[in-house]
């Protein structure tokens, strides 16, 4: 088959892999019919992240047709299903609690060490991005193996077009999940960092938790515009004090809610990486990892913290005193996709969510590595590339 | 079982995560038959009923299916069962090992027999741990092949047994929790090199 594979920094190519087989009763097989770029994938084409392999096939927000299923996958052949960027057993103790992303078993036992060291406790495994999160090929194919297949993949109604449900892979679930750990109340003002596509979604999902403001606070004018279009009032960093604009616009209080969907947007997985950009903060202040500072010190007394936004290692220079004095709540976590996906999938069945609005591009497979470039050298316009292994390739 | 620790008032803590010099004798003490000077503890929670897991576990050819390193164990009588394990090098190593003691549903205890490859002794514990299922926790003490050195290129291949022992406990884990053994490979063919 063909795969976008990783060999190095910027360097993704379509190789010619052996296609995946069944190798646990669990699995299945699918032929992909619809795969996105993801903005953490930028990560992985910028070589911030380590235990990459040459050869690793990238991608995990995808879904297709089921063509195989092992003797306990409860799928059936032609069925369509968007697949959690999460690989979850279904069975352990988090799973249990509907805690997917924390699941025991969804790496493999040899690639738990890392993870075990880093953090404490092993995650769960995700498609396509790197070894520390188990090594699995990712979606950026035209097969892919899917373990706990019967747990895992939401089976998508007949006529429903996959544009319409394919970001309940990662990117929906993420920005809802976002805006719930908000505990947004009636009436409350919630301020978004970043409007990528996960801001832009937890930005919707706060207007229909009872939302009555939000605020999105980016540098993009298009995605300020992306913004704007849901309800939201809009800050540009680039033209306003975003502390002194958010106390304006809140009459001095600050936002009941704030939520950083920014993070570590360059920094990688692994602590010398992370101290490296620390440092290189220090003297440059960046405003990427300015955006969880700014959030606490913004937030209203008693308010609460969600961050979505992708973080690894260590963060210098944390407010911890004002997070204290303040008496501010933080919810935080990679997301549980299982747990969410039947909900969406209903809210967008009933167009209560729309998320097409954000593909900007759509590229046959054949042409990914253009894609990543292009995503990767114009994020304003560039909002969404989504990749279709049955396109031709552009000439 | 090992981790009583009423001689250490004011630490619980379970012998293998202890800083103190006399651990290993301590825990040689539960052992009931010392073999070899290297301590690996490991406790994992599975969320299984603890019948279940002990039966499995007590019919020592499972054994195979969950220990990368071991290629088989067999019967010889009720007690006792010939190992043959995967050692640095493409090589094997072989010993008969006996239960020294057993409590149904409770632990297991053996030791391999005068002439082991590499000797060993340990013991596996089965706690009941109610809605979460059961607590199983390993405890081996044993020889490492070639003193110091021979722990290093075992490190290296990764046959080293408190890796390894920690690996198979997750292994164990995922077979009784999810009916498989999870793996990234993504063809037969890469499946049968990493379980080589």
């Amino acid at each position: 088959m063909r795969a976008l594979a990783w060999h190095g920094k910027h360097d993704v190519r379509v190789d010619t892999v052996d296609d995946p087989e069944i190798l646990n009763p669990r699995d299945c097989i699918i032929k992909v019919t619809s795969t996105a770029i993801c903005g953490s994938d930028l990560h992985l084409y910028d070589g911030y992240i380590p235990t990459m392999q040459k050869g690793d096939i990238l991608g995990h927000e995808f879904m297709g047709e089921v063509v195989e299923t092992g003797p306990k996958s409860t799928l059936k052949k032609g069925q369509r299903v968007v697949v959690p960027f999460t690989i979850a057993c279904g069975s352990c103790y988090h799973c249990g609690k509907h805690q997917y992303s924390a699941c025991d078993n969804g790496l493999p036992a040899d690639n738990q060490d890392i993870a075990q060291e880093l953090y404490g406790q092993p995650m769960s495994g995700l498609f396509g991005y790197s070894h520390m999160t188990g090594g699995y090929a990712g979606g950026q194919a035209e097969y892919v193996r899917v373990p706990f297949s019967d747990v895992g993949p939401i089976v998508i109604p007949d006529g429903v077009e996959d544009e319409k449900v394919l970001f309940l892979s990662d990117i929906l679930p993420t920005g809802w999940q976002a805006a719930e750990n908000a505990d947004i109340e009636p009436g409350d003002t919630v301020a978004v960092w970043g409007c990528g596509p996960v801001g832009l979604f937890s930005i919707q999902s706060a207007f229909l938790m009872g939302a009555e403001r939000v605020i999105a606070i980016d540098h993009f004018p298009h995605r300020l515009e992306l913004a704007k279009k849901f309800g939201a009032e809009t800050i540009n960093f680039e033209q306003s004090a975003v502390y002194e604009a958010l106390m304006e616009m809140t009459g001095g209080i600050g936002p009941d809610a704030v939520i950083d969907s920014v993070g570590l947007e360059a920094h990688g997985f692994f602590v010398d990486n992370v101290i490296d950009q620390i440092k290189k903060s220090t003297f440059l202040g960046t405003d990427r990892i300015h955006s969880i500072r700014q959030a606490i010190i913004a937030c209203r007394k008693g308010g609460r913290v969600s961050m979505p936004a992708v973080y690894g290692g260590f963060v210098d220079k944390f407010p911890l005193g004002a997070f204290m004095e303040k008496g501010l709540t933080l919810k935080t976590g990679q997301t549980h996709v299982q747990h969410y996906m039947p909900a969406l999938l209903n809210a967008i069945m009933e167009d209560k969510i729309d998320t097409t609005f954000l593909i900007s591009h759509r590229m046959a497979l054949e042409d990914a590595p253009k894609g990543y470039k292009m995503f990767h050298d114009n994020q304003n316009e560039v909002t969404k590339v989504v990749l279709k292994p049955d396109f031709a390739a552009a000439v | 079982m090992p981790g009583d620790t009423e001689i250490h008032p004011g630490d619980d803590a379970p012998l293998a995560a202890s800083k103190r010099d006399t651990a290993i004798d301590e825990a040689t003490e539960s052992l009931i038959e010392p073999k070899g000077d290297a301590l690996s503890g490991r406790a994992v929670t599975i969320n299984r009923p603890l019948p279940e897991l002990f039966a499995y576990w007590r019919d020592f050819t499972n054994l195979a299916t969950f220990m990368d390193n071991v290629v088989s164990v067999s019967p010889i009588d009720p007690k006792r069962s010939h190992w043959v394990v995967k050692a640095p090098g493409g090589k094997t190593v072989e010993w008969d090992a006996a239960i020294t003691e057993e409590q149904e549903n409770r632990f297991i205890a053996w030791a391999s027999e005068p002439g082991a490859d590499v000797a060993n002794s340990g013991r596996i514990d089965f706690r009941d741990a109610g809605a979460r299922g059961t607590v199983v926790t390993a405890t081996i003490l044993y020889d490492p092949p070639a003193g110091t050195v021979g722990k290093l290129i075992a490190k290296m291949f990764q046959r080293e047994p408190a890796i390894q022992s920690r690996r198979d406990l997750r292994r164990f884990k995922q077979l009784m929790e999810t009916g498989e053994i999870a793996t990234a490979s993504r063809t037969r063919a890469e499946l049968a090199e990493e379980r080589d």
